[in-house]
Protein backbone atom coordinates (compact mmCIF):
# COMPACT_ATOMS: atom_id res chain seq x y z
CA UNK A 1 0.00 0.00 0.00
CA UNK A 2 1.29 3.32 -1.01
CA UNK A 3 1.58 6.17 1.37
CA UNK A 4 -1.07 8.05 -0.35
CA UNK A 5 -3.68 5.51 0.06
CA UNK A 6 -3.48 5.01 3.38
CA UNK A 7 -6.71 7.19 4.73
CA UNK A 8 -6.09 10.06 7.23
CA UNK A 9 -8.31 8.59 9.57
CA UNK A 10 -9.04 5.06 9.79
CA UNK A 11 -11.60 3.72 12.19
CA UNK A 12 -12.65 -0.34 12.14
CA UNK A 13 -15.61 -1.40 14.46
CA UNK A 14 -15.82 1.58 16.21
CA UNK A 15 -17.87 0.97 19.60
CA UNK A 16 -18.93 3.80 22.34
CA UNK A 17 -21.10 3.52 25.52
CA UNK A 18 -21.87 5.95 28.29
CA UNK A 19 -22.21 3.96 31.37
CA UNK A 20 -24.29 0.61 30.55
CA UNK A 21 -26.00 2.27 27.44
CA UNK A 22 -24.17 0.78 24.18
CA UNK A 23 -24.57 4.21 21.64
CA UNK A 24 -22.11 2.54 18.80
CA UNK A 25 -21.99 -0.98 17.49
CA UNK A 26 -19.04 -1.33 15.41
CA UNK A 27 -19.06 1.26 13.25
CA UNK A 28 -16.30 1.45 10.08
CA UNK A 29 -15.47 4.78 8.18
CA UNK A 30 -12.51 6.58 6.76
CA UNK A 31 -11.69 10.10 6.06
CA UNK A 32 -9.07 10.27 2.98
CA UNK A 33 -6.41 12.33 2.74
CA UNK A 34 -7.65 16.25 2.56
CA UNK A 35 -10.92 14.61 2.03
CA UNK A 36 -14.34 15.49 3.92
CA UNK A 37 -16.56 12.94 5.55
CA UNK A 38 -19.94 13.70 6.56
CA UNK A 39 -21.88 11.87 8.56
CA UNK A 40 -25.59 12.07 8.58
CA UNK A 41 -28.14 10.88 10.67
CA UNK A 42 -31.43 11.52 13.14
CA UNK A 43 -31.24 13.45 16.28
CA UNK A 44 -29.91 10.61 18.95
CA UNK A 45 -28.48 8.42 15.84
CA UNK A 46 -25.09 8.71 17.90
CA UNK A 47 -23.38 11.57 15.58
CA UNK A 48 -21.56 13.31 18.44
CA UNK A 49 -20.82 10.02 20.29
CA UNK A 50 -19.05 9.27 16.93
CA UNK A 51 -17.11 12.24 17.28
CA UNK A 52 -15.78 11.86 20.91
CA UNK A 53 -15.36 8.51 20.51
CA UNK A 54 -12.81 9.48 17.51
CA UNK A 55 -10.96 11.34 20.33
CA UNK A 56 -11.18 9.06 23.54
CA UNK A 57 -13.37 11.61 25.59
CA UNK A 58 -15.77 8.27 26.37
CA UNK A 59 -15.70 5.03 27.18
CA UNK A 60 -14.49 3.44 23.36
CA UNK A 61 -13.72 0.25 21.75
CA UNK A 62 -12.38 -0.06 18.43
CA UNK A 63 -9.62 1.04 16.03
CA UNK A 64 -8.75 4.01 15.27
CA UNK A 65 -5.59 5.45 13.24
CA UNK A 66 -4.55 8.40 12.37
CA UNK A 67 -2.46 8.67 9.07
CA UNK A 68 -2.03 4.83 9.48
CA UNK A 69 -0.67 4.82 13.05
CA UNK A 70 -3.26 3.82 16.43
CA UNK A 71 -4.71 6.42 18.35
CA UNK A 72 -7.40 4.68 20.12
CA UNK A 73 -7.05 4.58 23.91
CA UNK A 74 -4.59 7.32 23.94
CA UNK A 75 -5.56 10.23 26.01
CA UNK A 76 -7.79 12.93 24.25
CA UNK A 77 -5.14 15.67 24.77
CA UNK A 78 -2.24 13.19 23.08
CA UNK A 79 -4.67 12.62 20.30
CA UNK A 80 -5.16 16.68 19.92
CA UNK A 81 -1.36 17.19 19.78
CA UNK A 82 -1.02 14.73 16.58
CA UNK A 83 -3.14 17.35 14.88
CA UNK A 84 -6.41 16.46 15.42
CA UNK A 85 -8.82 19.60 16.26
CA UNK A 86 -12.46 19.14 17.39
CA UNK A 87 -15.39 21.67 16.79
CA UNK A 88 -17.42 20.22 20.17
CA UNK A 89 -20.95 19.93 20.86
CA UNK A 90 -22.19 22.68 22.54
CA UNK A 91 -19.35 25.05 21.44
CA UNK A 92 -17.19 24.75 24.54
CA UNK A 93 -16.44 28.23 24.61
CA UNK A 94 -14.42 29.40 27.39
CA UNK A 95 -16.88 31.97 28.71
CA UNK A 96 -14.80 34.01 30.81
CA UNK A 97 -11.71 34.53 28.45
CA UNK A 98 -11.54 36.88 25.68
CA UNK A 99 -12.40 36.18 22.49
CA UNK A 100 -8.64 36.60 22.12
CA UNK A 101 -7.29 34.50 24.69
CA UNK A 102 -9.70 31.68 23.42
CA UNK A 103 -8.01 31.59 19.79
CA UNK A 104 -4.47 31.75 21.36
CA UNK A 105 -5.95 28.91 23.90
CA UNK A 106 -6.15 27.43 20.62
CA UNK A 107 -2.62 27.73 19.61
CA UNK A 108 -1.67 26.28 22.64
CA UNK A 109 0.35 23.16 21.30
CA UNK A 110 2.31 24.96 19.09
CA UNK A 111 5.49 26.90 19.21
CA UNK A 112 5.92 28.41 15.62
CA UNK A 113 5.22 31.95 17.44
CA UNK A 114 5.33 34.02 14.04
CA UNK A 115 2.77 31.65 12.30
CA UNK A 116 0.32 32.44 14.97
CA UNK A 117 0.59 35.63 14.97
CA UNK A 118 -0.53 34.95 11.31
CA UNK A 119 -3.19 32.79 11.58
CA UNK A 120 -4.51 35.05 13.99
CA UNK A 121 -5.01 37.56 11.16
CA UNK A 122 -6.46 34.69 8.65
CA UNK A 123 -9.41 33.76 12.12
CA UNK A 124 -10.35 37.48 11.80
CA UNK A 125 -10.56 37.73 7.92
CA UNK A 126 -12.84 34.89 8.17
CA UNK A 127 -14.83 35.84 10.66
CA UNK A 128 -14.44 39.95 11.13
CA UNK A 129 -17.01 39.98 13.58
CA UNK A 130 -14.28 37.65 16.07
CA UNK A 131 -11.69 40.94 15.37
CA UNK A 132 -14.47 43.80 16.41
CA UNK A 133 -15.11 41.60 19.75
CA UNK A 134 -11.44 40.36 20.41
CA UNK A 135 -11.40 42.12 23.75
CA UNK A 136 -14.98 41.06 24.65
CA UNK A 137 -15.76 37.93 27.24
CA UNK A 138 -16.48 35.30 24.85
CA UNK A 139 -19.42 34.66 27.04
CA UNK A 140 -20.90 37.40 25.76
CA UNK A 141 -20.76 36.42 22.37
CA UNK A 142 -24.21 35.44 20.84
CA UNK A 143 -24.29 32.27 19.85
CA UNK A 144 -23.70 32.35 16.41
CA UNK A 145 -20.29 34.13 16.79
CA UNK A 146 -19.70 31.49 19.57
CA UNK A 147 -19.76 28.99 16.98
CA UNK A 148 -17.55 31.11 14.87
CA UNK A 149 -15.71 31.06 17.53
CA UNK A 150 -15.22 27.27 18.10
CA UNK A 151 -14.42 26.76 14.22
CA UNK A 152 -11.61 29.19 14.78
CA UNK A 153 -10.43 27.97 17.79
CA UNK A 154 -10.01 24.38 16.33
CA UNK A 155 -8.21 25.95 13.03
CA UNK A 156 -5.92 27.30 15.16
CA UNK A 157 -4.22 24.03 16.10
CA UNK A 158 -3.36 24.19 12.40
CA UNK A 159 -4.74 20.59 12.55
CA UNK A 160 -4.46 17.69 9.82
CA UNK A 161 -7.86 16.09 10.65
CA UNK A 162 -10.83 18.99 11.95
CA UNK A 163 -13.65 17.40 13.70
CA UNK A 164 -16.73 18.89 12.99
CA UNK A 165 -19.83 18.48 15.20
CA UNK A 166 -23.05 20.56 13.70
CA UNK A 167 -21.07 23.80 13.00
CA UNK A 168 -24.15 25.20 11.37
CA UNK A 169 -26.22 24.95 14.84
CA UNK A 170 -27.27 28.22 15.86
CA UNK A 171 -25.87 30.23 12.69
CA UNK A 172 -28.15 32.46 10.57
CA UNK A 173 -28.40 30.69 7.04
CA UNK A 174 -26.68 33.49 5.04
CA UNK A 175 -24.03 32.72 7.78
CA UNK A 176 -23.93 29.12 7.34
CA UNK A 177 -23.10 29.60 3.44
CA UNK A 178 -20.19 31.37 4.27
CA UNK A 179 -19.26 29.31 6.97
CA UNK A 180 -19.06 26.12 4.28
CA UNK A 181 -17.29 28.35 1.90
CA UNK A 182 -14.63 29.02 4.29
CA UNK A 183 -14.48 25.66 5.16
CA UNK A 184 -14.06 23.93 1.49
CA UNK A 185 -11.79 27.09 0.96
CA UNK A 186 -9.55 25.75 4.02
CA UNK A 187 -9.97 21.94 2.98
CA UNK A 188 -8.77 22.96 -0.65
CA UNK A 189 -5.97 25.57 0.41
CA UNK A 190 -4.55 23.26 3.37
CA UNK A 191 -5.61 19.94 2.83
CA UNK A 192 -7.34 19.69 5.99
CA UNK A 193 -9.10 16.58 6.16
CA UNK A 194 -12.56 17.15 7.97
CA UNK A 195 -15.23 14.61 9.40
CA UNK A 196 -18.44 16.78 9.66
CA UNK A 197 -21.70 16.19 11.87
CA UNK A 198 -24.36 18.06 10.53
CA UNK A 199 -28.30 17.85 10.74
CA UNK A 200 -28.23 20.02 7.82
CA UNK A 201 -27.86 17.02 4.91
CA UNK A 202 -28.06 19.15 1.71
CA UNK A 203 -24.74 21.49 3.11
CA UNK A 204 -22.87 18.70 4.55
CA UNK A 205 -23.54 16.23 1.10
CA UNK A 206 -22.34 19.42 -1.29
CA UNK A 207 -19.50 20.11 1.09
CA UNK A 208 -18.53 16.12 1.39
CA UNK A 209 -16.82 13.97 -0.94
CA UNK A 210 -17.98 10.79 1.33
CA UNK A 211 -21.34 10.13 3.22
CA UNK A 212 -22.02 7.70 5.98
CA UNK A 213 -25.89 7.25 7.42
CA UNK A 214 -25.81 6.31 10.84
CA UNK A 215 -29.25 5.25 12.28
CA UNK A 216 -29.34 4.28 16.27
CA UNK A 217 -25.60 3.89 16.18
CA UNK A 218 -24.86 1.59 13.04
CA UNK A 219 -24.12 2.92 9.32
CA UNK A 220 -26.60 1.75 7.20
CA UNK A 221 -25.58 3.12 4.59
CA UNK A 222 -22.23 4.57 2.72
CA UNK A 223 -20.94 5.92 -0.34
CA UNK A 224 -19.94 9.03 -2.08
CA UNK A 225 -21.54 11.60 -1.28
CA UNK A 226 -23.16 12.20 -4.82
CA UNK A 227 -24.33 8.41 -4.56
CA UNK A 228 -25.80 9.31 -1.28
CA UNK A 229 -27.52 12.67 -2.83
CA UNK A 230 -29.37 11.01 -5.47
CA UNK A 231 -30.43 7.90 -3.12
CA UNK A 232 -34.25 8.17 -2.82
CA UNK A 233 -34.55 6.95 1.15
CA UNK A 234 -31.99 9.89 1.81
CA UNK A 235 -33.74 12.20 0.07
CA UNK A 236 -37.19 12.25 1.08
CA UNK A 237 -36.12 11.67 4.83
CA UNK A 238 -33.02 13.99 4.92
CA UNK A 239 -33.40 16.46 2.48
CA UNK A 240 -36.73 16.99 2.43
CA UNK A 241 -37.42 16.70 -0.97
CA UNK B 1 -7.27 60.11 64.19
CA UNK B 2 -3.22 58.97 64.03
CA UNK B 3 -4.45 56.29 66.06
CA UNK B 4 -7.30 55.47 63.04
CA UNK B 5 -4.62 55.69 60.45
CA UNK B 6 -2.65 53.55 62.27
CA UNK B 7 -5.46 50.65 62.90
CA UNK B 8 -6.54 50.80 59.36
CA UNK B 9 -2.47 50.65 58.28
CA UNK B 10 -1.73 47.75 60.69
CA UNK B 11 -4.81 46.08 59.43
CA UNK B 12 -3.94 46.24 55.23
CA UNK B 13 -0.62 44.63 56.67
CA UNK B 14 -2.96 41.58 58.20
CA UNK B 15 -5.38 42.17 55.54
CA UNK B 16 -2.43 41.20 52.67
CA UNK B 17 -1.93 37.76 54.69
CA UNK B 18 -5.84 37.62 54.18
CA UNK B 19 -5.54 38.33 50.70
CA UNK B 20 -2.73 35.80 49.66
CA UNK B 21 -4.79 32.88 51.53
CA UNK B 22 -8.13 33.92 50.27
CA UNK B 23 -6.70 34.12 47.03
CA UNK B 24 -5.18 30.33 47.18
CA UNK B 25 -8.23 29.39 48.45
CA UNK B 26 -9.95 30.86 44.92
CA UNK B 27 -7.51 29.29 43.09
CA UNK B 28 -8.37 26.29 44.52
CA UNK B 29 -12.19 26.47 44.47
CA UNK B 30 -12.07 27.74 40.52
CA UNK B 31 -10.92 24.26 39.58
CA UNK B 32 -12.59 22.23 42.08
CA UNK B 33 -15.45 24.54 43.32
CA UNK B 34 -14.83 23.71 46.73
CA UNK B 35 -13.28 25.31 49.23
CA UNK B 36 -9.67 23.48 50.88
CA UNK B 37 -9.95 23.61 54.13
CA UNK B 38 -6.58 22.33 54.70
CA UNK B 39 -4.71 25.68 52.85
CA UNK B 40 -3.88 27.08 56.30
CA UNK B 41 -2.29 23.86 57.79
CA UNK B 42 -0.40 23.36 54.60
CA UNK B 43 0.43 26.65 55.18
CA UNK B 44 1.47 26.27 58.85
CA UNK B 45 3.74 23.27 58.20
CA UNK B 46 6.00 25.36 55.16
CA UNK B 47 6.49 27.75 57.86
CA UNK B 48 7.57 25.23 60.06
CA UNK B 49 10.09 23.91 57.17
CA UNK B 50 11.44 27.08 56.92
CA UNK B 51 12.02 26.89 61.04
CA UNK B 52 13.81 24.13 60.41
CA UNK B 53 15.89 25.90 57.74
CA UNK B 54 16.38 29.36 59.74
CA UNK B 55 17.63 26.59 62.83
CA UNK B 56 19.52 24.70 60.93
CA UNK B 57 21.38 28.20 59.90
CA UNK B 58 20.26 28.85 56.88
CA UNK B 59 20.01 32.65 55.69
CA UNK B 60 16.42 33.90 56.34
CA UNK B 61 16.38 34.38 51.98
CA UNK B 62 17.67 31.33 51.53
CA UNK B 63 15.32 29.59 53.81
CA UNK B 64 12.23 31.60 52.47
CA UNK B 65 13.02 30.52 48.57
CA UNK B 66 13.69 27.01 49.53
CA UNK B 67 10.26 27.17 51.30
CA UNK B 68 8.59 28.03 48.56
CA UNK B 69 9.69 25.93 46.37
CA UNK B 70 8.99 23.40 48.99
CA UNK B 71 5.39 24.23 49.67
CA UNK B 72 5.29 24.01 45.71
CA UNK B 73 6.23 20.75 45.34
CA UNK B 74 4.24 19.46 48.26
CA UNK B 75 1.38 21.30 46.80
CA UNK B 76 1.84 19.69 43.44
CA UNK B 77 2.11 16.31 44.96
CA UNK B 78 -1.04 16.27 47.09
CA UNK B 79 -3.10 17.21 44.07
CA UNK B 80 -1.31 14.05 42.09
CA UNK B 81 -1.26 11.25 44.90
CA UNK B 82 -4.31 12.29 47.26
CA UNK B 83 -6.57 14.58 45.30
CA UNK B 84 -6.78 13.46 41.67
CA UNK B 85 -8.20 10.10 42.72
CA UNK B 86 -11.29 11.53 44.51
CA UNK B 87 -11.47 13.94 41.48
CA UNK B 88 -15.02 12.29 40.25
CA UNK B 89 -15.92 11.72 43.75
CA UNK B 90 -19.33 13.23 45.34
CA UNK B 91 -18.91 16.39 46.82
CA UNK B 92 -18.58 15.27 50.74
CA UNK B 93 -15.78 12.60 49.96
CA UNK B 94 -13.79 15.22 48.93
CA UNK B 95 -14.57 17.75 51.63
CA UNK B 96 -13.67 15.01 53.61
CA UNK B 97 -10.06 14.53 52.11
CA UNK B 98 -9.47 17.67 52.78
CA UNK B 99 -10.48 18.26 56.18
CA UNK B 100 -8.71 14.66 56.61
CA UNK B 101 -5.66 16.55 54.91
CA UNK B 102 -5.75 19.50 57.80
CA UNK B 103 -5.99 17.41 61.08
CA UNK B 104 -3.09 15.41 59.18
CA UNK B 105 -0.66 18.43 58.74
CA UNK B 106 -1.83 19.72 62.19
CA UNK B 107 -1.06 16.25 64.07
CA UNK B 108 2.35 15.69 62.39
CA UNK B 109 3.56 19.37 62.65
CA UNK B 110 2.60 18.42 66.32
CA UNK B 111 4.15 15.07 66.47
CA UNK B 112 7.37 16.88 64.59
CA UNK B 113 7.98 20.29 66.66
CA UNK B 114 5.74 19.90 69.67
CA UNK B 115 2.95 22.24 70.46
CA UNK B 116 4.88 24.43 72.03
CA UNK B 117 5.08 27.78 70.95
CA UNK B 118 7.97 29.18 69.26
CA UNK B 119 8.94 32.61 67.92
CA UNK B 120 9.97 33.60 64.37
CA UNK B 121 12.21 35.99 62.84
CA UNK B 122 11.22 38.97 60.83
CA UNK B 123 13.75 39.78 57.73
CA UNK B 124 13.01 43.36 58.14
CA UNK B 125 14.64 45.42 60.85
CA UNK B 126 13.19 46.26 64.55
CA UNK B 127 13.30 49.75 63.78
CA UNK B 128 9.76 52.03 61.92
CA UNK B 129 11.43 52.51 58.71
CA UNK B 130 11.06 56.36 57.67
CA UNK B 131 10.97 57.22 61.58
CA UNK B 132 7.15 56.71 61.04
CA UNK B 133 4.79 56.03 63.85
CA UNK B 134 2.22 54.42 61.61
CA UNK B 135 3.70 51.38 60.44
CA UNK B 136 6.16 48.80 62.22
CA UNK B 137 8.81 47.98 59.24
CA UNK B 138 7.78 43.77 59.46
CA UNK B 139 4.07 45.53 58.35
CA UNK B 140 5.29 47.77 55.88
CA UNK B 141 7.97 44.84 54.87
CA UNK B 142 4.85 41.89 54.51
CA UNK B 143 2.79 44.21 52.88
CA UNK B 144 5.33 44.90 50.20
CA UNK B 145 6.39 41.29 49.73
CA UNK B 146 1.73 40.44 49.52
CA UNK B 147 1.67 42.74 47.00
CA UNK B 148 5.02 41.99 44.91
CA UNK B 149 3.29 38.13 45.28
CA UNK B 150 0.02 39.36 44.01
CA UNK B 151 1.57 41.22 41.04
CA UNK B 152 3.77 38.55 39.91
CA UNK B 153 0.50 36.33 39.94
CA UNK B 154 -1.12 38.61 38.14
CA UNK B 155 1.59 39.23 35.35
CA UNK B 156 2.03 35.32 34.81
CA UNK B 157 -2.11 35.02 34.75
CA UNK B 158 -2.30 37.37 32.88
CA UNK B 159 0.28 37.65 30.17
CA UNK B 160 1.73 33.94 29.89
CA UNK B 161 0.72 30.62 27.63
CA UNK B 162 1.19 28.95 30.58
CA UNK B 163 -1.09 31.21 33.29
CA UNK B 164 -3.79 31.33 30.16
CA UNK B 165 -3.82 27.45 29.77
CA UNK B 166 -4.59 27.21 33.41
CA UNK B 167 -7.27 29.76 33.18
CA UNK B 168 -9.22 27.74 30.67
CA UNK B 169 -8.02 24.38 32.18
CA UNK B 170 -10.12 25.67 35.51
CA UNK B 171 -12.67 27.14 33.42
CA UNK B 172 -13.81 24.22 31.16
CA UNK B 173 -11.81 21.76 31.49
CA UNK B 174 -13.25 19.74 28.63
CA UNK B 175 -12.79 21.83 26.24
CA UNK B 176 -9.40 22.21 27.39
CA UNK B 177 -8.27 18.61 26.14
CA UNK B 178 -9.99 19.52 23.11
CA UNK B 179 -7.21 22.13 22.34
CA UNK B 180 -4.44 19.43 23.86
CA UNK B 181 -3.99 21.30 27.21
CA UNK B 182 -2.78 18.74 29.79
CA UNK B 183 -5.63 19.61 32.27
CA UNK B 184 -4.86 17.11 35.31
CA UNK B 185 -1.01 19.00 35.15
CA UNK B 186 -2.44 22.31 35.08
CA UNK B 187 -5.16 21.53 38.54
CA UNK B 188 -1.64 20.00 40.31
CA UNK B 189 0.28 23.22 38.89
CA UNK B 190 -2.60 25.39 40.69
CA UNK B 191 -2.45 23.27 44.46
CA UNK B 192 1.40 24.11 43.64
CA UNK B 193 1.05 27.97 43.37
CA UNK B 194 -1.78 27.93 45.82
CA UNK B 195 0.50 26.31 48.19
CA UNK B 196 3.57 28.37 47.54
CA UNK B 197 1.24 31.92 48.52
CA UNK B 198 0.29 29.84 51.26
CA UNK B 199 3.83 29.53 52.70
CA UNK B 200 4.78 33.13 52.18
CA UNK B 201 1.91 34.11 53.91
CA UNK B 202 2.58 31.90 56.90
CA UNK B 203 6.09 33.16 56.85
CA UNK B 204 4.55 36.64 57.14
CA UNK B 205 2.41 36.24 59.51
CA UNK B 206 4.33 33.86 61.57
CA UNK B 207 6.30 36.42 63.39
CA UNK B 208 3.41 37.84 64.67
CA UNK B 209 1.24 35.87 65.92
CA UNK B 210 4.01 33.05 66.42
CA UNK B 211 4.49 29.67 65.19
CA UNK B 212 2.54 27.04 66.70
CA UNK B 213 0.51 23.90 65.01
CA UNK B 214 -3.03 26.20 65.42
CA UNK B 215 -1.41 29.42 64.06
CA UNK B 216 -3.68 29.15 60.42
CA UNK B 217 -7.06 28.46 62.21
CA UNK B 218 -8.20 32.13 62.54
CA UNK B 219 -6.26 33.41 59.63
CA UNK B 220 -8.13 30.91 57.33
CA UNK B 221 -11.06 31.95 58.61
CA UNK B 222 -10.62 35.31 57.95
CA UNK B 223 -9.24 34.32 55.03
CA UNK B 224 -12.18 32.74 53.52
CA UNK B 225 -14.27 35.40 54.83
CA UNK B 226 -12.43 37.76 52.37
CA UNK B 227 -12.87 35.14 49.82
CA UNK B 228 -16.41 34.97 50.29
CA UNK B 229 -16.48 39.17 50.39
CA UNK B 230 -14.87 39.28 47.21
CA UNK B 231 -16.42 36.58 45.30
CA UNK B 232 -15.10 33.17 45.86
CA UNK B 233 -14.78 32.73 41.88
CA UNK B 234 -13.40 36.18 41.51
CA UNK B 235 -9.81 36.11 42.29
CA UNK B 236 -9.21 40.17 42.06
CA UNK B 237 -11.91 40.20 44.42
CA UNK B 238 -10.80 38.08 46.85
CA UNK B 239 -7.66 39.71 47.41
CA UNK B 240 -9.72 43.06 47.81
CA UNK B 241 -12.33 41.20 50.15
CA UNK B 242 -8.99 40.03 52.51
CA UNK B 243 -7.73 43.46 52.58
CA UNK B 244 -11.03 45.08 53.09
CA UNK B 245 -11.62 41.99 56.07
CA UNK B 246 -7.99 43.05 57.60
CA UNK B 247 -8.99 46.66 57.79
CA UNK B 248 -12.74 46.08 59.09
CA UNK B 249 -10.96 43.34 61.80
CA UNK B 250 -8.76 45.84 63.53
CA UNK B 251 -10.78 48.57 63.50
CA UNK B 252 -13.08 46.76 65.09
CA UNK B 253 -10.48 44.96 67.58
CA UNK B 254 -9.34 48.56 68.57
CA UNK B 255 -12.61 50.37 68.96
CA UNK B 256 -15.56 47.48 69.54
CA UNK B 257 -13.08 45.08 71.48
CA UNK B 258 -10.83 42.78 70.46
CA UNK B 259 -12.88 39.75 71.80
CA UNK B 260 -15.12 40.37 68.86
CA UNK B 261 -12.86 40.28 65.79
CA UNK B 262 -13.20 36.32 65.31
CA UNK B 263 -17.20 36.94 65.37
CA UNK B 264 -16.88 39.40 62.71
CA UNK B 265 -15.18 37.04 60.16
CA UNK B 266 -18.50 34.71 61.00
CA UNK B 267 -20.90 37.76 60.92
CA UNK B 268 -18.94 38.77 57.52
CA UNK B 269 -19.28 34.93 56.47
CA UNK B 270 -22.95 34.31 57.11
CA UNK B 271 -23.84 37.75 56.49
CA UNK B 272 -22.16 37.52 52.85
CA UNK B 273 -23.92 33.94 52.27
CA UNK B 274 -27.29 35.33 53.38
CA UNK B 275 -27.50 38.67 51.40
CA UNK B 276 -25.08 38.36 48.06
CA UNK B 277 -23.90 34.71 48.21
CA UNK B 278 -21.61 35.74 45.01
CA UNK B 279 -19.92 38.39 46.79
CA UNK B 280 -19.09 41.65 45.69
CA UNK B 281 -17.43 40.48 42.14
CA UNK B 282 -18.10 37.16 42.03
CA UNK B 283 -20.65 35.70 39.41
CA UNK B 284 -24.11 34.67 39.74
CA UNK B 285 -24.78 31.40 39.13
CA UNK B 286 -27.78 30.22 37.29
CA UNK B 287 -28.55 26.64 37.01
CA UNK B 288 -31.04 25.86 34.38
CA UNK B 289 -33.39 22.95 35.52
Amino acid sequence: MSASSVPLLDVRGLAAQYGPTRVLHGIDFAVAEGGITTILGANGAGKTTLLRAVCNMIKTSGEVRLAGARIDGQATESIVRQGVAHVPDGRGTFMNLSVEENLRVGAHVRRDRSEVGADFERMYAHFPRLKERRRQQAGTLSGGEQQMLAVSRALMLRPRLLLLDEPSFGLAPLIVQQLFEILRGINQSDRIGMLLVEQNAAMALALADQAYLLETGRVVMSGSAETIRNDESVRRSYLGY
Amino acid sequence: MDQFLHQVLSGLATGGIYASVALALVMIYQATHLVNFAQGEMAMFATYLAWALLQAGVPYWGAFAITVAGAFVLGVAIERIIIRPVENAPILAVVIVFIALLVIFNSIAGWIFSYTIKPFPSPFPKEPLFGNSYVSSHELGSMSITLVVLLLLFVFFRFTPLGLAMRAAAQNPVSSRLVGIRVGWMLALGWGLAAAIGAIAGMMVAPTVFLEPNMMGGILLYAFAGALLGGIDSPGGAVLGGFLVGVLENVVGAYIGTELKLTLALVVIVGVLVVRPSGMFGKVHVVRV
